[in-house]
């Protein structure tokens, strides 16, 4: 099931008495194709939850429209939706079982829908051997591991079969080797069912690895929409940039002057093109190459050797981000003269921003190596 | 010296409890056997059982035994009902939340005479009014009764009444925070199951907030059984010439009452009492124990 959100608006009243409203969700247009895993991201209070909220029909939109394929479900209440929602904090029913726990949704049917005592065994049976849970059916929710009570969730929701599956920042409460674990379990248990499912989570590693599309939002406003990679290889804007990857961009003041790039008076790049402007210039971490006479000149603060890479720390004076990380491959060794290191820089890995909106600026040499 | 250590910490509270709780619960005992015990000369005749005997025999006693399981056993239940529908529609308001929680409140701040007169008002009978409730039964064509002096099943209304009237807000707001504290995506999460109100207040609400009832409930059973001074605020002191006496009220005229000085009878009357709130109490703590999650 697709869904289709039309300028979603959703607005609440301030609390105090001259404070403008808030508005949670600002203006959303985007579609969510059929059979798809969404990762909706963005930083804490940007409304993410709220978008949730919007889809299941718990909030109901202060303006624009919410499609379910040809359906418009803006008004529906949300037990007419079709939705299974998993919350941040579960909201396993403490005082019955696994099995309870799963029948509940099932048991509500009323009328036509409703099923016999085994039927929803079965159903139920069936829901909990999706996320491998089978064996654990008769414990209460306080008896299992945090990654457990998560499967049990997942579920639940999924037992009555929705349209769309909701996930609200579903790994927040495990630990890293859970987390990762988890959510590699949740992208089965979705390429297994097809169901269309939106993810919401702060972390950007996580969207990007799980996600066919990420959705970047900031305070209510829709950033960027498409393919993770894409997303990270051509963030429309600086904030885009800024969120994704880890370690993340290196952020300069610099300037565009006859069509190259200058950082504290260094000739860095050809950015041919581009008119005469001050930018902020973003540099991905892999995108400096250790090259003795290279262009780009930086002080050099520590080598980090982590495995696999070398990570060379430095300082630049118009460096916005605190230290400049950069990533190289492990082979390479850092020779550093007079506590200098040099780079070059590849275009692809480059991204200058206008200064005042933050808004990318192309440039031809950057494509050419995509 | 390590294992001391603990006790020595614990010395003052077990010396107070010592003092207060455990000394005269065994002086109560050791009374409780003596026989004839007279206090001018602190003399008795022998040691028995005799003064359960005579208790449990004592018609003013069985009286107060039937008042107050009658008062028990109705109290209990309609209060922690009341409470429990006045917390959830309290809680299921939005505005002016605060405003009908105060007001709900207040009786529990409100000096007891008080609220005695106020029931008097409504209640009493005098010289110049039949009482508010007579006054209204009168407009709706019935007969008026006289709850303070009248009918036992009358009196015994009031004081259920009464009884009620008071412990409502302490309860309301115990259960009003307890509704609160529930988390919030339990309903959520129901609401998007489309479960219905009804099964989330019996499924869910109830569940959720069951040590709290049961709380209140243990409470409410150990309250109610020491009742007295709710009874004495209605009826006044002499409660046995009123048929409303309490087990509490009459271990008191036994010690101090008309025919006052019998502190052997009131040490069997208090330890019957004792045995049946103990007794009670534990029922209640297996049965919240079996339901609990
Ligand atoms: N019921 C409400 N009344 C008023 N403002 C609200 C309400 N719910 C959310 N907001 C505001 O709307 C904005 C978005 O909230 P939302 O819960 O959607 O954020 P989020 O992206 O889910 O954040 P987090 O990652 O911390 O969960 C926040 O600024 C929040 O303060
Ligand atoms: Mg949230």
């Amino acid at each position: 099931m697709k869904v289709i959100l039309e300028h979603l608006t959703k607005r609440y009243p301030s609390r105090d008495k001259n404070g403008k409203d808030v508005i949670a969700v600002n203006d959303f247009n985007f579609e969510i194709p059929d059979g798809k895993l969404i990762g909706l991201l963005g930083p804490s209070g940007c409304g993410k939850s709220t978008t949730l909220n919007l889809i299941s029909g718990l909030e109901s939109p202060t303006e624009g429209k919410i499609w379910f394929g040809e359906d418009d479900v803006t008004d529906l209440p949300p037990e007419h939706r079709g939705v299974g929602l998993v919350f941040q904090s579960y909201a396993l029913y403490p005082h019955m079982t696994v099995r309870q726990n799963i029948m509940f949704p099932l048991q509500n049917l009323k009328g036509k829908d409703k099923l016999s005592k085994e039927a929803m065994n079965q159903k139920a049976e069936e829901a909990a051997r999706l996320v491998q849970i089978e064996r654990l059916m008769e414990r209460k929710p306080r008896e299992m591991s945090g990654g457990q009570q998560q499967r049990v969730a997942i579920a639940r929701a999924l037992v009555k079969m929705p349209r769309i599956l909701l996930l609200d920042e579903p790994l927040s409460n495990l630990d890293a080797r859970l987390r990762l674990q988890t959510r590699e379990e949740i992208r089965r248990i979705q390429k297994n069912t097809g169901i269309t499912t939106v993810f919401v989570t702060h972390d950007q590693e996580e969207a990007m690895s799980i996600s066919d599309e990420i959705v970047v939002m900031e305070s209510g406003i829709l950033q960027q929409i498409g393919n993770p990679q894409h997303v990270y290889d051509e963030p429309v804007n600086l904030f885009v940039a800024k969120f994704l990857g880890t370690p993340a961009i290196n952020v300069f003041e610099g300037e565009v002057k006859g069509g190259r790039l200058f950082i504290g008076g260094q000739d860095v790049l050809a950015v041919s093109g581009v008119e005469d402007q001050p930018v902020s210039v973003g540099i991905r971490p892999e995108g400096f190459i250790l090259s003795e006479d290279g262009p780009f000149r930086t002080k050099l603060v520590q080598v980090e050797v982590m495995g696999r890479d070398t990570s060379v720390v430095s300082e630049h004076p118009d460096c916005v981000s605190g230290l400049i990380r950069s990533i190289i491959s492990a082979e390479n060794r850092v020779e550093a003269k007079d506590g200098n290191v040099a780079f070059e820089l590849k275009p692809a890995k480059v991204h200058i921003f206008r200064k005042d909106s933050g808004v990318r600026i192309p440039y031809p040499e950057q494509e050419r190596h995509v | 010296m390590r294992k001391l250590r603990p006790w020595l910490y614990l010395l003052p509270a077990i010396a107070f409890l010592g003092v207060f709780m455990v000394y005269p619960l065994i002086d109560v005992m050791i009374y409780s056997m003596e026989e004839g015990y007279n206090s001018a000369s602190q003399t008795y005749f022998g040691v028995g059982l005799y003064n359960f005997r005579y208790v449990l025999r004592d018609p003013y006693f069985i009286q107060a035994l039937k008042n107050t399981f009658i008062l028990v056993i109705i109290t209990v239940p309609l209060s922690t009902g009341i409470g429990l529908l006045i917390a959830v529609a309290l809680n299921s308001i939005q505005k002016l939340k605060d405003l009908f929680q105060t007001i709900f409140f207040l009786p529990y701040v409100t000096n007891t005479l008080a609220v005695g007169l106020v029931f008097m008002i409504l209640f009493k009978k005098t010289a110049y009014s039949d009482g508010l409730i007579n006054v209204l039964i009168q407009t709706f064509g019935g007969t008026g009764v006289d709850f303070i002096d009248g009918p036992y099943w009358a009196k015994m209304f009031v004081l259920c009444f009464y009884t009620v009237w008071v412990v409502l807000p302490f309860k309301i707001l115990i259960l009003t925070s307890a509704l609160a504290s529930v988390n919030e995506d339990y309903y959520k999460a129901a609401k998007i199951d489309g479960t219905s109100r009804w099964r989330i207040f019996w499924k869910i609400t109830l569940p959720m907030i069951s040590p709290m009832i049961f709380y209140l409930i243990i409470t409410g059973f150990i309250g109610a059984f020491k009742a007295y001074s709710d009874a004495v605020a209605l009826f006044g002191t002499d409660l046995n010439a009123a048929g409303m006496n309490t087990i509490v009220g009459y271990v008191y005229d036994m010690l101090y009452g008309n025919g006052g000085g019998y502190p052997s009878y009131a040490s069997a009357a208090a330890l019957i009492l004792f045995a049946i709130v103990m007794t009670i109490t534990c029922i209640n703590l297996l049965i919240s124990e079996k339901t609990n999650v």
